[in-house]
């Protein structure tokens, strides 16, 4: 699947909400599940500090296709994470460059990127990206 | 003065009777910035629709208007907060931006290799990390008192901290995350006693009471406008007269100077000494309605109502399964943080301004205090005279719907 078909899943799934406490409840339980790194990744090197809550992101370049694996100490920002990294995962360094991020704004999450929210996950996009950098650059 | 009714005081403010996210605003981030009554919000209006010009410069009408009324704002700080000369009120652009000037200014001409200043364990970062800088330039030592479990300071630990070294005491008057209100009259007294001078930062304290410098002796007293229901952009500093003299200027400009040449600029006495450029004319206008209205309000009242919510909060808060009060000083503003159990601050923020309740969460700029405590951050409700029972109410029922998602 591409990054947008992926995204487009996404958003599809959201509409299915009826309303705000859906919507939370779902990234809640997204939230809840298994921790989406390991934790000896969980180190100062890997920690993205937001004034509000901390993420940690790791990745590693494998078949030519970046794996993302990220936590955080606040569960609906590990919600969004989730999210993140299930639209983001398992695609080509190039691709993750070239394609616009849209879905966050569609599913009426937008407010969680917002660098006043402070909660390290714009600072996640953005170094999301810088690894896919990194990575077409060795390749 | 009208008896103190809280149904009518909301009038007074037009933004709380917006909705949020489809419900009505709950606002209780008072200790991040107060709402701002008409009264106010007309001054602004009204200085730019009729006289805006700069002041100090002009000899024509609108200049004159707009400094007479500029000039008058400080004779009502310098009434309220009780100070001896009118040229020891410094308009500033807020609380951190007094502190800094002292820093500057004060530490520059005064703090000399070896010497102490001390701060305490409970300051925002903006009284920590500007004595840091000039400690580092001047290696001088900074020292902190540290504070008990409930969010007290240590008074005997501050007595032994305290020595002819110490040149400076930069505390906080009312703690923004504990709510702690500290016994600042004692501790200068003491800093005192050892020569020190002390710089009393008075943000939070400023919407809950007028602070009487001269009864405090403070030598330093800083505050923003912002968080006692006047204009974001323009603070105070009060100084001593002599001291202030005594400090070279902080930043170069116009309106602080007397003569410029090439060669030599003779510096203009004091407030103007402190004021280079110009300075936020709305804002400082403005500050004279917000005065006028604070006055005309039955403050005897209000002391008891705000104790009333901080009880009510706290009394239904604790019986809440899993949640911790951090700040529990005997002596306490209306301000209540809290952690829950197993819950991230930040997602109950989420939840709760989705039911229309604004509150502060974080580590409220204070991280060597969520230190302290063991903890990232908290929860944190702070109430004006203008929240109600009702608010309350509203809170406690968004927190249990919060928590109910995120435990489960």
């Amino acid at each position: 699947m591409t990054i947008n078909e992926r995204q487009d899943e996404v958003i599809e799934e959201f509409e299915t909400f009826e309303d705000w406490m859906d919507k939370y409840e779902y990234l809640i339980s997204l939230g809840k599940e298994l921790p989406l790194i390991d934790e000896q990744k969980k180190i100062d090197e890997n920690i993205i500090k937001g004034c509000q809550s901390r993420v940690w992101l790791a990745a590693e370049l494998d078949n030519d296709k970046v794996q993302f694996t990220a936590d955080s100490d606040a569960i609906i920002t590990k919600g969004i994470i989730s999210l993140m990294i299930r639209v983001l995962t398992d695609s080509s360094p190039q691709e993750i460059l070239e394609t616009e991020l849209y879905f966050i704004d569609k599913v009426g999450l937008k407010e969680h990127l917002s660098p006043t929210r402070s909660n390290g996950l714009v600072s996640m996009v953005k170094q999301m990206k810088m690894y896919a950098i990194a990575f077409s650059s060795k390749g | 003065m009208n008896k103190f009714n809280v149904q009518d005081i909301r009038k007074d403010f037009p933004i709380l009777s917006r909705e949020v996210n489809g419900k009505p605003l709950v606002y209780l981030d008072n200790g991040a910035t107060s709402q701002k009554p008409q009264v106010v919000i007309d001054a602004i209006t009204g200085y730019y629709t009729n006289d805006n010009s700069n002041i100090h410069r002009g000899v024509h009408t609108l200049s004159q208007v707009a400094t007479t009324a500029y000039e008058e704002a400080r004779i009502k700080i310098q009434k309220w907060i009780n100070a001896e000369h009118l040229e020891e009120i410094i308009f500033t652009k807020g609380t951190t931006d007094g502190i800094n000037l002292i820093s500057n200014a004060w530490g520059r001409a005064n703090l000399e290799k070896g010497d102490e200043v001390i701060i305490t364990e409970m300051e925002h970062h903006s009284n920590i990390v500007p004595w840091q800088m000039i400690c580092d330039e001047k290696e001088a030592i900074l020292k902190v008192i540290p504070i008990s479990d409930s969010g007290e300071l240590l008074m005997d630990e501050y007595k032994k901290l305290l020595s002819p070294k110490t040149k400076m005491v930069a505390l906080v008057h009312i703690s923004n995350a504990l709510g702690t209100i500290n016994p600042v009259k004692e501790v200068t007294r003491l800093a005192h006693e050892v020569g020190a001078k002390v710089l009393i930062d008075g943000a939070q304290q400023v919407a809950h009471a007028a602070p009487n410098v001269r009864d405090l002796d403070a030598d330093f007293y800083v505050f923003g406008l912002h968080k006692m229901f006047g204009p974001t952009g323009v603070g105070i500093l009060y100084g001593k007269r002599d001291l202030l003299n005594a400090i070279p200027p902080y930043q170069g400009g116009g309106d602080m100077i007397k003569t410029v040449s090439f060669e030599k600029t003779t510096y203009n006495e004091l407030p103007h000494k402190f004021e280079a450029g110009t300075p936020n004319i709305s804002a400082g206008i403005a500050t004279a309605a917000a005065v006028d209205y604070i006055e005309s309000l039955d403050w005897e009242a209000i002391h008891i109502h705000e104790k009333e919510l901080l009880d009510y909060a706290t009394e239904a808060l604790k019986k809440i399964d899993g949640v911790r009060i951090i700040g529990e000083a005997p002596e306490k503003a209306s301000v209540i943080s809290f952690v829950v159990e197993g819950i991230h601050a930040y997602d109950i923020g989420v939840i709760v301004d989705k039911m229309g309740i604004a509150v502060r969460t974080g580590h409220h700029c204070t991280q060597p205090l969520m230190n302290r405590f063991g903890i990232q951050g908290t929860v944190r409700a702070s109430f004006a005279f203008y929240n109600t029972k009702e608010e309350v109410d509203l809170l406690i029922a968004a927190l249990k719907r919060a928590i109910n998602m995120l435990v489960k």
